[in-house]
């Protein structure tokens, strides 16, 4: 090698040490799902702002994801300078002091303009622990082909008893068509999410204001016997065993008359490359029992969080401002259009005239206002949260109570009988956790 | 002796071993069969199962996706790595357990076995917390370890079983032509015991590729494999099968080559030492 190769060659190598040197490596655990997805597709955006901030993406599959960082923000692996969390969890681990809050954002951050019930929920002690990524919350999503053919009209804000008349109307089972597709899969984010709101539309509650579970009361058997009758007349073959992904795919192939679920399923079913009922998809307002002043609408966030084991906090939080600025909802509409904007987390989004021709923009915003996760249902209770109980007991319990209703809609049990179960499981787990 | 067969019974059992075939290898035919449809029609229902139109756009999304390169890198180093570890240990284990054994080694074969029977789960967190005080979280060389430790006792019981139907005398002879014990176990144990330790080295070899609790649970974006380049595209809340199953095909067709290519190699040594 002559001396003019060796010296570029060491000074090459100095200078990528150099750069290596000044880069601060961010790694960002995060869900697979549309919005995320888009959002590592545009991350050149934010490296050409922050040449010094290198990402490195961990993409998994929720539940995995879910385990994998709480058993590394519990051992403080700090394997992670970004965590995809949601509204369930926030409160929680803000409270364990797992999380950094998020108080110093830059200047024109401006996080009075994110929604006011997503502020509230990922907020713990009146301070934010996590910026809401998109929001969602629950409505009905109906075919209004299906609903014209059988003359009838869906009201903007239907009871459950106008949802079963169209439910009845719809249902033709010799095409295969069922009025209605709901939860059935067992999980305290599969169909307790949706029971529970079903529940708070009747004016049940898990909990009084002792932490004594409920669920034997007439309210509860109301609601969940509802929901049996629901399924099991008008419902698929196999609902049992249907998770989001399940209705998702029978809604497209026009197999349901209705399907009530999250809102971010809207730009789904529109979608004219993957649904075959793209433009036959009307929205409505989740339901409530006739004089119930809640509606059985969730709500819900990703949202992303710096774990406090991390060692590149700033730049963590860099990427967070970018992540869920005003600036990056432009980016994404510019470059993908308004439609797939993530939705529902800030308030200057819905007052943008662009986005509110969007078909579920209006819907959606409805939905999400309606839902308060500190008041979740008529009557007092000790927790927040509208579809779980944001305790760490709740993904216990709930994911138990749920096997309960599971087996009911596969008709191995009464909804009386699942009940009594799931009353006497949640009081012992609660009694064990020393409530 | 041999027995006749008749050609009618040779068509019914060729026609039996054929349906069995097939229908364990259906779930893989209909994944890579999925990873060329459209999302819409994956999901299509009646399934469709030839005539569709046949698209790559899931390859390319993925592809454009992540880095299919480093993860498989990964997995070869992980896989490879720890085969190779496990072999080096395993082989003198073997050997001295087949050829002199003690008043202990069967208790010690089956203590070496018990260690499989306690769920990984079980020792998750230790395990992590050992990880995360050595440094090794994330790191190749940290799974390439535990993979092998996780493997070591199959590849000692496997190796053990083909060594035991050698001859000792042959050993013996080579140690009286005067050879000591690195070339007894390099040059004449080894050279017979091939097509055993190759059979052995395949076998761990797909295990460790395709081994998921471990390789998701201790690594993070620099040291994972395939296994969690497949997970990344699992979703709870949005229809991806077909990416997915373009992720899983992508991710199994270097093993499923590997093993069609040394089948034979594999079958001589599972059934090595079974006809006395």
């Amino acid at each position: 090698m002559s001396f003019k190769t060796a010296l570029c060659a060491a000074s090459a190598l100095a200078l990528t040490a150099g750069v290596a040197a000044a880069q601060t490596t961010v790694t960002i655990a995060t869900v697979n799902n549309g919005d995320m997805i888009r959002m590592q597709g545009l991350t050149d955006d934010f490296t050409s702002k922050h040449p010094d901030i290198e990402l490195e993406w961990v993409t998994l599959e929720e539940n995995i994801l879910r385990q994998r960082v709480t058993q590394d923000i519990a051992a403080n692996g700090g394997q992670f300078d970004v965590l995809t969390i949601g509204m369930y969890e926030t409160p929680i681990w803000a409270k364990n002091g797992w999380l950094v809050p998020l108080d110093d954002m830059g200047d024109d951050y401006d996080a009075e303009d994110i929604l006011p019930a997503m502020r509230a929920g990922l907020s713990h002690d009146g301070q934010l622990y996590a910026a809401p990524f998109y929001g969602e919350s629950s409505m009905v999503m109906y075919r209004t082909d299906l609903m014209e053919a059988a003359g009838m009209e869906m009201p903007e804000a239907p009871t459950w008893e106008e949802i079963r008349a169209a439910a009845e109307a719809m249902t033709d089972k010799e095409n295969e068509v069922y009025g209605i597709c709901l939860r059935g899969k067992a999980g305290w984010g599969e169909n307790m999410a949706f029971i529970t709101t079903v529940a708070n539309s009747f004016g049940a509650r898990w909990f009084n204001e002792n932490w004594e579970a409920q669920l034997d009361s007439p309210e509860w058997a109301e609601a969940v016997s509802f929901y049996n009758d629901l399924l099991e007349n008008y419902g698929p073959p196999g609902a049992s065993t249907n998770g989001f992904n399940e209705n998702l795919a029978l809604f497209q192939q026009g197999k349901c008359g209705m399907w009530i679920d999250a809102t971010v399923a809207a730009s789904f079913v529109t979608n004219p490359n993957d649904s075959t009922v793209a433009d036959s998809v009307g929205f409505a307002l989740a339901p409530n029992k006739d004089g119930v002043e809640k509606r059985a609408n969730w709500l819900w966030a990703w949202a992303l969080a710096v774990p406090a084991g991390s060692d590149a906090t700033d730049a963590a939080k860099t990427f967070i401002e970018w992540a869920t600025s005003k600036e990056y909802l432009a980016l994404v509409a510019e470059n993908e259009g308004w439609a797939n904007v993530p939705p529902g987390s800030r308030t200057s989004l819905y007052e943008n005239p662009e986005y509110q021709k969007v078909a579920f923009a209006d819907m959606t915003l409805q939905s999400i206002n309606a839902a308060d996760p500190s008041d979740p249902t008529v009557g007092d209770v000790p927790y927040v949260g509208i579809q779980y109980v944001a305790i760490p007991e709740w993904a216990g319990i709930g994911t138990a109570a749920g096997q309960e209703f599971s087996a009911m809609v596969a008709g191995q049990q009464s909804p009386e009988e699942a009940l009594s179960k799931a009353q006497a499981l949640v009081t012992d787990e609660m009694e064990a956790a020393g409530y | 002796m041999a027995r006749a067969v008749t050609t009618r019974r040779k068509t019914i059992n060729s026609l039996a071993a054929w349906t069995v075939g097939l229908l364990i290898f259906f779930p893989i035919l209909w994944t890579i069969l999925t990873s060329f449809k459209t999302e819409a029609t994956a999901i299509a229902d009646p399934p469709v199962f030839l005539f569709f139109d046949w698209t790559l756009e899931n390859y390319s999304v993925v592809q454009e996706r992540s880095d299919y390169m480093r993860f498989l890198w990964n997995s070869i180093i992980i896989a490879g790595g720890s085969t190779l570890l496990g072999i080096l240990i395993a082989v003198p284990a073997a050997w001295s357990m087949a050829f002199v054994p003690s008043r202990r080694t069967k208790d010690i074969l089956l203590w070496m076995l018990s260690t499989k029977m306690l769920p990984a789960v079980g020792v998750l967190y230790p395990i992590y917390l050992l990880f995360i005080q050595l440094g090794l979280l994330d790191t190749r060389i940290g799974l390439t370890i535990v993979l092998m430790l996780i493997n070591l006792p199959i590849i000692v019981w496997m190796l053990y079983t083909y060594f035991r139907e050698i001859p000792g005398e042959i050993l013996e002879a080579a140690r009286m032509d005067g050879a000591g014990l690195r070339e007894e176990i390099l040059f004449v144990l080894t050279p017979m015991a091939i097509p055993g330790i190759a059979s052995t080295v395949l076998l761990n070899i797909i295990l460790a590729w395709n081994e998921a609790f471990w390789t998701l649970n201790l690594t993070a974006a620099k040291a994972a494999p395939l296994t969690a380049f497949i997970a990344s595209y699992s979703s709870p809340e949005g229809l991806f099968y077909a990416k997915l199953s373009a992720a899983s095909t992508m991710a199994i067709a270097p093993i499923l080559i590997l093993g069609w290519f040394s089948q034979k190699q594999l079958v001589r040594g599972l059934t090595f030492g079974a006809v006395k």
